[in-house]
């Protein structure tokens, strides 16, 4: 709890002190970051809390993008109405794709959500209207009213630190709640949950709406933040991603999505933005070649540091 | 309480239940014996629901629940403990029965009331870890018992839906014979609030418990009655017991 | 819209779905015996593709280039399986697609290293005229050697599942891994085995493909999806599931892009059907794997019991 107010203190701190310091790209940079953070927790919660293997939830956070999307570049400015549209969008989708992967066990249920996530991204693909394969941008950021402008990038920051805090808290209130109680046991053994006397298929079709919703909010700021969104916000290898995000930070862990997002943008933008001149000699190019680093790096977690970076930090509290 | 009427399961070419006939009364202990692969465990999740019937009724309470799940059958109060150990095996012992009690009593779609609150889940699971035993390990992961607490938390988690019937599969299975003499024990405990259908192969805890016996070769039933019938009985001599009572 | 049209694009529907076969089969096989989700399945269809493009260039024969890949991929896949893969079949689901995936990233980039984003692969001269196969049905030779070569290739697995002992050992495998194990089936050799043999058979798919579509990096994700509908609709661990599903997948596909633009175009407006066409053929497979689900959860023909 304490090392959570610590965070919490350092990063409300951080813009002021990117702003005195002159570095106001980083503000925009740890925005990105926090959205992808609020992305990777709402996988958590169905991949690591709930233990469904979802391959296509980038398909929730791509729908509520373009949902959002959509309505700015129709004219349609205010948050209030495009931001729960979003979820809303999101949350319907994920019901629907819910409601026919789950009853499906096992691989199938896997080779589903991806097939179903892959089916949406070609439908977004065509459509023309809406910039096809070329993707939409947006003459402007949503707007929230209350004497807040988005276009700030602090203002924006702190809306999103906002989002976060409270995903995170929503998280941990669910995962202690009766509802995260049968997630938990459900993923531990799905059987005996159905045999105390509970409809396991509905829970986890709850489970999985919540965490589309979540995504397709996530979805919606990442589309306000980048002014633009593309349909390979949907495509499968962004839910490899986002999986990679969540056990690269801790499967099951309140933090591993958040952790897992700040890793591994983080990585990607050192690599990308600070060349290593001796790095640079032994294998030139080595920066086109990030993706390497990133596969070896999620190999050897799979291999040996499956719990992730949350689950090592515990395990040397614990030991 | 239980009624079966030609209750049927194939899997393929294979017949594993075969026009099952089946009555099990209030407050009776039945116990289910037969030959490994006579179709027992398939019979038992017939009852449960876990499988479906392919062809024949089950009615529970004078209600026909052939279509329904098992999920719905358990809140009628009918429960069931499995052959193959099946906890939940990163909880604590209290947490698994806290989970049981938990999903009896009230809605589990609440999201924000954490359970550590709810100080009545977790009195009632220590009352029930008194009935099956397993009061002074707790606070032990489930993963981490011997193997006969093991199968007494199997058979707990059973109880804590608190049903009006409970199917126990092979109870004392793997048990050494101290174990086994407890389970008889706790058997014979819960048998004045509960009607229990119990699958075993250990004659002795058969022949002290059952107030009626049926018996089950290659799916089909081939007797049932009372323990002395059934001790008498060629057929049964011949397909099961015979070796079995030599001793 | 002439018959001839409809006899053309069936073919190449025939012609695509018999190569998807090829990657369907390994991958069924590998899911149904090890009960093991490859993600990097189309990462050894494309290594076949850029070796074969090497090989040929080297030795100057089509076919010579062709069989150095198939047998090059499947000792870099059976290496890969005996290194890494192996210690994924005791690990859950996630484990294998996460590790799969790495895969996938680390092979995609060192092939970028190797050979660059794409290669070039041609058609090989003495094929790429077109056969008569009916008055006023011209058809593209290389094709009909594809189509045959994938109906060669059936036969022989078939054969080689429903004849052989070891095929019968993989079927049981399939249907029963506990069962094979207890039995004493040297369950290690024959995984690699298998996993060889799959790999080949993705090299194949991937080299004769390659002069019909692009060789680049990335193509083995595109069909890889694909190639998890098919042994989705077919039933896992099923063979004959796969081949019944990659057709299908494969002739659906081609007509449904051939000719759902224009079947929209008699009912609505050229712009809608312009646009709706495209989408609707795209989205044709996953209905179809969603109606085959609905009705039959476990696919078509499911290997196990």
């Amino acid at each position: 709890m304490r090392k959570a107010l610590c965070i919490t203190l350092v990063l409300i701190a951080f813009p002021v002190a990117m702003q005195w310091l002159g570095y106001l790209f980083y503000v925009s940079f740890a925005s990105r970051v926090m959205i992808y953070a609020i992305a990777a927790t709402s996988l958590n919660l169905v991949l690591g809390y709930g233990g469904m293997l979802s391959f296509g939830h980038a398909a929730f956070v791509g729908a509520g993008a373009y949902v959002a999307s959509i309505l700015v570049a129709e004219g349609v400015a205010s948050a209030w109405i495009g931001w729960p549209a979003a979820v809303a969008a999101s949350a319907l989708l994920a019901w629907v794709i819910g409601a026919i992967s789950l009853r499906t066990r096992g691989v199938y249920f896997i080779m589903i959500t991806l097939a179903v996530a892959q089916m949406m991204f070609y439908l977004v693909n065509s459509m023309k209207a809406y910039g096809g394969d070329e993707g939409l941008t947006l003459p402007r950021r949503a707007e929230l009213g209350l004497g807040l402008d988005l276009g700030d990038e602090v203002v924006f920051y702190y809306v999103v630190l906002f989002v976060l805090l409270a995903a995170l808290y929503a998280l941990h209130r669910v995962v202690h709640s009766r509802f995260g109680r049968v997630m938990i046991a459900i993923r531990e053994n799905g059987a005996r949950v159905e045999a105390l006397g509970l409809p396991v298929y509905r829970y986890q079709l709850l489970c999985f709406v919540i965490a589309g919703a979540a995504g397709g909010l996530a979805g919606a700021l990442l589309a306000s933040h980048g002014k633009y969104v593309n349909p390979n916000v949907l495509h499968w290898l962004q839910s490899g991603t986002l999986m990679i995000m969540v056990i690269l930070g801790g499967v099951g862990h309140l933090w591993g999505g958040a952790i897992g997002a700040a890793v591994l943008l983080g990585l990607e933008h050192v690599i990308a933005d600070y060349p290593l001149p001796w790095l640079a000699q032994v294998a030139p190019n080595y920066q086109q070649h990030a993706s390497l680093g990133v596969g070896i790096v999620l190999l050897v977690i799979v291999l040996f540091a499956p719990q992730g970076i949350a689950g090592l930090i515990s395990r040397r509290k614990n030991a | 309480m239980l009624e079966l009427r030609g209750v049927t399961k194939r899997f393929g070419g294979v017949v594993a239940t075969d026009n099952v006939a089946l009555e099990v009364a209030q407050g009776e202990v039945h116990a289910l014996i037969g030959p490994n692969g006579a179709g027992k465990t398939t019979l038992i999740g017939q009852i449960s629901g876990s499988l479906q019937t392919d062809v024949g009724t089950v009615r529970f309470l004078e209600k026909d629940v052939t279509a329904l799940r098992q999920h719905e059958r358990v809140r009628l109060g009918l429960a069931r403990s499995y052959q193959i150990t099946s906890i939940f095996r990163r909880f604590t012992v209290l947490d698994n029965l806290a989970l049981a009690v938990q999903a009896r009593s009230g809605s589990s779609f609440s999201f924000w009331r954490p359970v550590a609150a709810e100080a009545a889940l977790f009195d009632e699971a220590r009352a029930i870890s008194g009935e099956i035993g397993l009061a002074g390990r707790l606070g032990v992961t489930a993963g981490n018992l011997a193997h006969g607490e093991q199968r007494a938390l199997e058979v707990g988690l059973a109880l804590a839906t608190r049903p009006r019937f409970v199917l126990l599969d092979e109870p004392m299975a793997g048990m050494g014979p101290e174990e086994s003499q407890r389970m008889i024990a706790l058997i014979g405990r819960i048998r004045a609030s509960v009607t229990v259908l119990l699958v075993e192969h250990d004659m002795d805890a058969v022949f002290r418990l059952a107030d009626r016996i049926t018996v089950l070769v290659s799916g089909r039933v081939i007797a049932s009655g009372r323990p002395a019938e059934i001790r008498a009985d060629k057929d049964v001599r011949r397909a099961y017991l015979g070796d079995e009572l030599a001793a | 819209m002439s018959w001839i049209l409809i006899l053309e694009q069936s073919l190449n529907g025939l012609q695509f779905g018999l190569m998807l076969f090829l990657l369907a089969a390994g991958l069924t096989l590998v899911f149904g015996i090890m009960d093991m989700i490859n993600l990097a399945h189309g990462s050894l269809y494309m290594l076949g593709a850029f070796l074969a493009s090497t090989f040929i260039e080297l030795t100057g024969s089509f076919l010579a280039g062709v069989l150095l890949a198939i047998a090059a991929t499947a000792v870099l896949g059976m290496l890969l399986e005996v290194s890494i893969l192996r210690t994924l079949y005791a690990r859950d689901h996630l484990s294998q697609v996460l590790a799969t995936f790495a895969l996938i990233l680390i092979i995609n980039e060192l092939v970028r290293l190797v050979w660059g984003s794409d290669a070039a692969l041609a058609m090989p001269a003495a094929l790429s005229g077109p056969v008569e196969l009916l008055p006023g049905l011209r058809y593209p030779s290389y094709r009909l050697v594809i189509i045959g070569v994938g109906l060669a290739v059936a036969l022989l697995l078939y054969v080689l599942v429903t004849k052989t002992r070891i095929g019968m050992l993989v079927r049981a495998g399939a249907s029963n891994r506990e069962m094979a194990l207890a039995m004493g089936v040297d369950i290690k050799t024959l995984f690699t085995l298998v996993f060889g043999v799959g790999a080949a058979l993705c090299a194949l798919a991937g080299s004769m493909l390659a002069p019909l579509l692009a060789v680049q990096v990335g193509m083995g994700e595109n069909i890889l999806i694909l190639a998890f509908v098919v042994i989705v609709i077919g039933g896992i661990g099923s063979i004959r599931g796969a081949l019944v599903g990659a057709v299908l997948v494969g002739v659906v596909d081609t007509i449904g892009r051939a000719f759902l633009p224009i079947l929209l175009g008699a009912f609505f407006q050229p712009r809608v059907a312009s646009a709706a066409g495209p989408a609707l053929a795209s989205v044709m497979i996953y209905l179809i794997m969603a109606v085959v689900l609905y009705f039959r959860p476990q696919g078509l023909f499911p290997a196990r019991g």
